[in-house]
């Protein structure tokens, strides 16, 4: 044996000791019993083990869940394999996976009662072409979330495509690592929100017809604090224009119609190379958190937030906002792309590269409504902080799954 | 030969033995409770002498809680079983620290008298890799459980006379609710929630090394007028909420935190806003709001019954109307 066939030798041998002992793929198809028939795989697979969905529609009765570690769960495309969980009776979501190195992959979930896929603690997920859709399209009776992952480290989700959640179409709270890219978020309230998290790109997204686009906020009182270092590039934001139909008491029905990138509350987010386009209120609106907190950890106010060149076309034509018709005349017609209230810690809070245009509110204090704003064209300076591009987005072997 | 070995010795005796080889186990098969696997059918532990009776095997050891978790008004009889020459440890008010080789049992009934009908089975076994929730859905003639890993459902009368189809939980389910940081843990026996005098017994039984410090705090359930208002509340709150919204449990998302021991007020819900309620929160504002009950999106969910919305999201399908007026009173008087 040459010194090249030992090699291949080795490496072959590393190959087989890293994978498990005897991955086996289970195939449920869609029919009588599928309930229990899909949740039994769920719950006898071993780690790496495969579960095959058939095409077709599975009508279940109950959520579902896999706590297995390493599992594959695929669906035969997301228009041919339906979970559908129209007659759903039980449980707070369609599918909750809580282990981790999961990869959930060419399936949709229609009409949850509640959330539709939630990741708690699952760390190292993979969603990849995922569709989540409320069949009835946008209603306060929807569940809140289409994909959910939380209080996760490592997330990938590509190729998605959610509308009608009463809350965020893609929602991740209180994670890290976390890359969304070429998923669609249509007829939501929030389009994507990004929630007390850190380290997020999201990027190469379409977000359109939801009340808000893209929303990147920190709210007190959670077990994890500190959002930030948030890259928001890439995507097309346009025409978010529905109503809000979030049910109220929740922050997101605080959203005003026809909002495009929200930042409110959170450390270091940029904000580039967008296309946007016919948000009625604002492009770019940049906020302090208003309502009352006890929580000693939180902090209020954006900082370190950068807007850089984007694609602004036509907006803040019709914003939903306190004087409108005075805003309008003041500034011609319709407000600058970017809206901020002012609100900031420290000279910390926003910069925006020459030649981006906006408007402040010149708001004096927090938490005081628009008491004594002074409304008046942007003036911040330039952008020079410091990104920490090398842990944004999800670890570079999550991607590897994609392939297989 | 055997013919008048029986005659000869007795009818009597002969059916004692004949009872003991092929009749009801009387021994709890330690072997299935710590090494088993997926054990299919619930005879195979012997945790019964008379299972359809629910009369124990010798060292299986019933027992109940002071305040119960609430079950669509199902019956629930609870054993525990050490294995010989094991004790358990005092952990002040919180769970007993049980061995390796406990086993867990709760078998949830309805109807009454010849009426009863056993519907589910749930065992949690305390192995060498950690504790295993495992459910068992008993057939029609109730005379063997047999393992549902997926769950099932059940078409049940309520003792209100609700016709509900009852959930029994998949073994994923279980762990929704028995989960801490990751982890199986038994829920039930803490010993703040325990009787002085049946955890006195248990010490004398060799079962335990003390009374623990802090035992028998929270209310008898049918004696919860007695009680302070806060105290029946929080204990209810503490039995059927705590297990998921705590730190390290399904709901620690929430940052809503319902244990007993929890003193901060924002952590138990009182000016607290919801996170990730969307309609659940039902167009209320907090989790509590003081002196307000309609307001408070903690009683919403505790009166409904639709997914999404009802709380506790595993376990039951029925509202109970009990823990609401006892929650709803609470909350009038903060």
């Amino acid at each position: 044996m040459n010194k090249l066939n030992a090699g291949c030798l080795a490496a072959l041998l590393l190959v087989s000791i890293s994978q498990p002992a005897a991955a086996k793929t289970t195939t449920i198809a869609a029919g009588e019993g599928a309930q229990e028939r899909l949740q039994e795989a769920l719950i006898l697979a071993e780690p790496g083990d495969v579960v095959t969905l058939g095409a077709g529609r599975f009508l279940l009765t109950d959520g579902l869940s896999l706590d297995v570690d390493g599992v594959v769960l695929r669906g035969a495309g997301m228009d041919q394999t339906v979970l559908d969980f129209t007659a759903q009776q039980g449980s707070g979501e369609g599918l909750l996976v809580t282990s981790d190195k999961v990869t959930l992959r060419d399936f949709a979930i229609e009409n949850p009662k509640g959330d539709g896929v939630k990741s708690k603690g699952a760390d190292d997920i993979v969603y990849y072409r995922i569709r989540v859709t409320w069949t009835n399209g946008p209603a306060a009776t929807n569940g809140a979330y289409g994909i959910y992952p939380v209080e996760s480290t490592g997330i990938l989700i590509d190729g998605a495509k959610v509308s009608g959640a009463s809350d965020a179409g893609i929602y991740v709270g209180q994670s890290r690592r976390i890359t969304i890219r070429n998923s669609i978020a249509e007829a939501n309230v929030a389009g994507i929100e990004i929630e007390n998290s850190r380290d997020a790109l999201v990027e190469g997204n379409l977000a359109t017809r939801n009340t808000g686009g893209i929303l990147v906020f920190d709210l007190p009182s959670l077990p994890v604090m500190g959002g930030g270092n948030v890259i928001v590039r890439s995507n097309l934001v346009v025409a978010n224009d529905t109503p809000n139909f979030a049910p109220p008491g929740n922050i997101v029905a605080g959203v005003r119609r026809g909002t495009g990138v929200l930042v409110m509350a959170n450390d270091g987010v940029l904000v580039e190379g967008n296309v946007l386009a016919d948000n009625p209120t604002a492009h770019v609106m940049v906020v302090a958190y208003t309502q009352e907190f006890t929580d000693t950890r939180y902090n209020p106010f954006p900082r370190n937030v950068v807007v850089k060149q984007n694609s602004f076309g036509r907006g803040g034509y019709d914003p939903q906002l306190d004087g409108k018709d005075a805003l309008l005349a003041a500034f011609g017609g319709a407000l600058p792309s970017v809206m901020w209230d002012g609100l900031q810690q420290a000279d910390t809070g926003l910069t925006v590269t020459k030649g981006v245009t906006g408007w402040s509110l010149n708001l004096p204090e927090v938490g005081k409504g628009m008491a004594g704003a002074q409304p008046a064209p942007l003036a911040v300076p330039e952008p020079t902080f410091t990104f920490a591009f090398d842990t944004v987005g999800a670890p570079a072997n999550l991607e590897q799954r994609l392939a297989q | 030969m055997i013919t008048r070995w029986i005659f000869g010795a007795g009818l009597g005796a002969a059916l004692a033995v004949m009872a003991s080889a092929n009749g009801p186990v009387e021994r709890v098969n330690q072997a299935k409770v710590m090494d088993g696997g997926l054990v299919r059918s619930l005879s195979e532990y012997g945790f019964f002498a008379d299972a359809g009776l629910q009369q124990p095997s010798a060292g299986v050891i019933p027992y109940r809680l002071n305040t119960p978790l609430y079950s669509d008004g199902a019956e629930k009889l609870r054993f525990v079983y050490l294995p010989p020459r094991t004790r358990a440890i005092s952990q002040g008010d919180d769970l007993l620290d049980l061995p390796v080789g406990t086993a867990l049992i709760k078998t949830f009934a309805f109807g009454s008298g010849a009426d009863r009908r056993l519907v589910e089975t749930r065992v949690l076994l305390h192995r060498t890799e950690g504790w295993v929730a495992l459910p068992y859905l008993w057939n029609a003639a109730g005379t063997e459980a047999m393992l549902v890993v997926a769950g099932a459902r059940v078409d049940v009368t309520t003792p209100k006379g609700e016709e509900i189809s009852y959930r029994v939980p998949n073994k994923n389910q279980c762990k929704e609710c028995h989960g801490v940081n990751g982890v199986v843990t038994p829920i039930g026996p803490k010993a703040r929630n325990l009787s002085q005098e049946w955890l006195r017994q248990f010490v004398q039984a060799g079962h335990l090394d003390s009374v623990p410090v802090g035992s028998d705090v929270l209310p008898l359930w049918e004696s919860r007028k007695s009680a302070s208002s806060e105290a029946a509340a929080r204990a209810y709150l503490d039995v059927n909420c705590a297990h998921c919204h705590r730190p390290g449990a399904t709901a620690s998302n929430s940052g809503l935190d319902l244990r007993w021991e929890q003193r901060d007020p924002q952590a138990i819900g009182i000016g607290k806003r919801p996170v990730a309620a969307g309609r659940g929160a039902g167009g209320l504002l907090f989790d509590i709001v003081p002196g307000k009950p309609a307001d408070s999106i903690l009683l919403y969910r505790m009166q409904s019954t639709e997914g999404g919305v009802a709380m506790p999201e595993l376990g039951k399908t029925t509202v109970d109307q009990d823990g609401v007026a006892v929650v709803r009173h609470w909350i009038e008087g903060l």
